[in-house]
């Protein structure tokens, strides 16, 4: 779709914004409605209106598979070894009131924080991927 | 007020499912389904369920909308046109009116909208609501309850989209075969 003039200056433009109100999203979860989830199908978005403009082949190049799959497993890792963190600081697996020794509430704040991230960047690593594998087909 | 916003809103929905199941074009019915689920966000906005609009929004209309356009852009634009099997049909009529009715007569007997006894509000909701900011340090309580006490659901939901993901990846993705 990269010949269309409008779509193709538009989106250039719309996808930074795209990409700052994901991590918005993402970071405010705490305090506003949102979070992990919702941040990495947002920052998702952003790849997936970048394949359809300037084709999959150039948004492959832009987010190669590699960084994809690592994403897919990082938020799963991440989220996972802040149980075992937790664990290992001497609470319960998930427990991120241990995180902090002195004040349980800050802990619990870090924890939501870390695992939010975990969510986020898997969400979005598997959406991409999820596009890119089809759109990919597209072209033969 | 919001009861009249909430019932416009219920009989647009009415209205789209009806076109829905007439339309043909898939193109069609992918871009009003993104519609439904636009206009199901406003009805979770309008019930205070933020963020349950947000995720409706953002899955609903976006991300949901565009894999099905691209499943479209690789089979086909249109349903193939039904044959005259009228013995199946009436089957298929009769199944979906007996289920039907048998919802709208299952919600008789719901607690009302927003109703304070309801069971739901009795059991540990209380406490999340009156300890979950104190406990956890953050105001948002879909946020506390998600990622604090229902730690666990969450890290299974992780864990079910990395397994799609990956299954995905692992089936489609045409490995080796590009010139990467």
């Amino acid at each position: 779709m990269s010949e269309h003039l409008i779509v193709r200056v538009v989106s250039k433009m719309l996808i930074p914004f795209i990409l700052l109100f994901a991590l918005y999203v993402q970071m405010h979860g705490d305090y506003g409605p949102g979070g992990g989830f919702q941040a990495g199908v947002i920052f998702a978005t952003a790849f997936i209106i970048y394949a359809i403009v300037f084709g999959v082949k150039r948004a492959i190049r832009v987010m190669p598979l590699t960084v994809l799959t690592a994403m897919v497993s990082l938020g799963l890792v991440l989220y996972a070894m802040v149980g075992f963190v937790s664990l290992a600081a001497g609470g319960t697996f998930l427990d991120y009131g241990a995180l902090d020794s002195h004040d349980p509430v800050h802990g619990q704040h870090l924890g939501i924080i870390i695992i939010e991230l975990g969510v986020g960047i898997t969400v979005a690593g598997v959406l991409t991927a999820i596009f890119f594998t089809f759109a990919e087909r597209w072209q033969k | 007020m919001e009861r009249l916003h909430v019932i416009v809103l219920v009989i647009l929905l009415i209205a789209l499912a009806v076109t829905l199941i007439r339309l043909r074009s898939l193109l069609a019915i992918a871009i009003l389904t993104g519609v439904y689920s636009l206009i199901m966000a406003v009805v979770y906005t309008l019930l205070d369920a933020v963020d349950v609009a947000f995720t409706e929004a953002v899955v609903g209309a976006g991300i949901t909308l565009t894999l099905m356009l691209a499943a479209i852009s690789l089979t086909t634009r249109s349903e193939t046109k039904p044959g005259k099997r009228t013995k199946q049909r009436a089957v298929g009529a009769v199944t979906a009116l007996a289920a039907g009715m048998a919802l709208i007569y299952a919600t008789t007997d719901m607690p009302g909208l927003g109703d304070a006894d309801a069971p739901v509000h009795l059991h540990v909701a209380p406490y999340y609501i009156e300890v979950g900011p104190i406990e956890t340090g953050v105001p948002n309580i879909v946020t506390a309850i998600l990622a604090s006490y229902r730690g666990f659901d969450t890290l299974g939901e992780v864990a079910v989209i990395f397994t799609a993901g990956i299954s995905v990846m692992a089936l489609l993705w045409r490995w080796g075969k590009d010139d990467r």
